[in-house]
């Protein structure tokens, strides 16, 4: 087993005291003063992440017109890339020729280039599968750190070094300029929160954390907190809730296809598995992943079973992840469950059958500045 | 007189009384304990079986009978709030049992040879 990587923060983490594990080969912070207090303290101020194991990537067209690297996007992710505006940012997927979901990311649109942010675990793949693009040149960007600063604290906190991220909303994303350095900024992040993403040069990156640090209300979080985060507010983790068994409608995702690529739309198709994606999204998914909020005090993790009664012998879906949700004050979960199903299915918990409620995600209604 | 396991419980023996928590080192690594999972009271229980399950943030955990005997009292302030044992675990017990022989318990470690375990 090689030893793991180690982001540009990982001496700061060391000296803010935290608890270290692996994650998809980095060595990364799991929580610092604690997953509860680090969770609630995002939704009451301000957390700084340390999400530097995802993959920075620069896809540049080499004709010099982005529309060309649009649609080279296109052709392996079913979104509208080519009309995203510059400064904006939109989430999209990579899909199999079965319709299976490879990763999913973010595209933002910065003038002269895409940047196309993916999971660490998925980035060695999805650099390859980009790297077959036609007419573009795909650099990972190794030498940038990228921290998220999640909460609603983070507009003010971010703005002492950076006064102009104030004029951006929601799904904004730019390059912009702290202390004559290059760094980009998106308003967005996977918490549920108004929050930003900031990508800086990795040389400066300790520097760039400490003085958000150093913000009143601001404190660093783990992955610990960024997990029941994200789960609270609904958004899937790939490797666990996303697979290539899953596909977009079947991952909640149909959202991030928009008409111009569904059926009858004006670049209709043309990404792996469209003829299987597509047809499912106009006639609905056989399953799909649902919101799970069992009953009491107990969580229902990863692998627990689901049943349709209390005594039905084969399951109907499994629990894909869940925790206790600090901010919401139960446990929360998510998991495919068959069209149809009712509004109770069982979880299968130490040998008893718990009632689980199937409702809609997210558990907590997000506070983006649209 | 207090013993510890090797798995971060202590037991508070008198005679053939046996009250059991879980260590202050316990409950740092488990983080914020949410649910907690009690045992019957007259429940018999062998060494080594589940009797208790602790679930955190983080993760599951359980308590496995140190010896067998026959349970006798729970908390069950525990059940309504888990989180007492994080803000005291040392001085908040899980459950009481009674056991056959209190010789069983001289295996247990002393609190010098818990703490050189964990390094505290």
């Amino acid at each position: 087993m090689p030893s793991p990587q180690t982001t540009p923060l990982h001496s700061l983490h060391a000296e803010l005291g935290a608890k270290f594990v692996e994650f998809a080969g980095w060595e990364m912070p799991v929580q610092f003063s604690g997953v509860m207090p680090e969770h609630l303290h995002t939704r009451s101020h301000a957390s700084l992440f340390d999400v530097s194991h995802m993959g920075q990537v620069i896809v540049r067209p080499e004709s010099g017109d982005l529309r060309d690297a649009g649609l080279a996007l296109e052709s392996l992710i079913p979104a509208n890339l080519v009309d995203l505006p510059e400064g904006r940012q939109r989430y999209g997927l990579f899909t199999d020729a079965q319709g299976g979901v490879l990763d999913d990311l973010m595209v933002s649109n910065h003038g002269d280039r895409y940047l196309v942010v993916v999971n660490a675990a998925r980035a060695e793949h999805d650099l390859a599968w980009m790297r077959a693009m036609t007419g573009v040149t795909v650099e990972l960007r190794t030498d940038r750190a990228l921290v998220a600063l999640q909460g609603p604290g983070a507009e003010a906190a971010l703005a002492t070094l950076i006064p102009v991220v104030t004029d951006m909303r929601f799904m904004d994303s730019r390059p912009l300029a702290w202390e004559g350095l290059d760094v980009w900024v998106s308003r967005s992040g996977y918490t549920g929160e108004d929050g930003y993403e900031i990508s800086v040069p990795a040389d400066v990156a300790k520097r760039f954390a400490e003085a958000l640090l150093a913000v009143d209300g601001v404190l660093p979080a783990g992955l610990g907190a960024r997990d029941s985060l994200r789960l609270e507010a609904g958004m899937p983790l790939y490797g666990h809730d996303l697979d290539t068994t899953v596909t977009p409608a079947q991952g909640g995702l149909g959202w991030s296809v928009p008409k111009v690529r569904r059926a009858g739309g004006a670049r209709e198709g043309g990404f792996p598995g469209a003829d299987v994606v597509l047809p499912e999204l106009q006639d609905g998914p056989a399953r799909m992943r649902r919101g799970l909020r069992p009953e009491g005090r107990a969580p229902i993790r990863e692998g627990v079973r689901l049943f349709a009664d209390e005594t039905a012998a084969e399951p109907i879906g499994v629990v894909t992840s869940g925790t206790y949700g600090p901010s919401v004050g139960h446990p929360v979960a998510m998991g495919p469950l068959p069209s149809g199903v009712g509004d109770t299915v069982f979880a299968e918990l130490r040998g008893r059958r718990v009632p689980v409620a199937v409702v809609d995600l997210p558990f907590i209604t997000p506070s983006y500045k649209r | 007189m207090i013993k510890y396991t090797e798995s971060h419980e202590w037991l508070d023996a008198d005679g053939t009384d046996v009250t059991v928590g879980i260590t202050d080192f316990a409950a740092e690594e488990l983080g914020e304990i949410v649910f907690i999972e009690l045992p019957e009271v007259g429940a018999e229980v062998e060494a080594g079986t589940e009797v208790v399950v602790i679930e955190s943030v983080k993760a599951a955990s359980e308590i496995m009978a140190p010896v067998s005997g026959t349970v006798t009292a729970v908390n069950e302030e525990l059940v309504d709030n888990p989180g007492l044992v994080n803000e005291d675990a040392k001085g908040t017990w899980f459950f009481r049992m009674t056991v056959a022989d209190d010789a069983a318990l001289d295996s247990f470690l002393d609190e010098d040879a818990y703490r050189a375990r964990t390094g505290a």
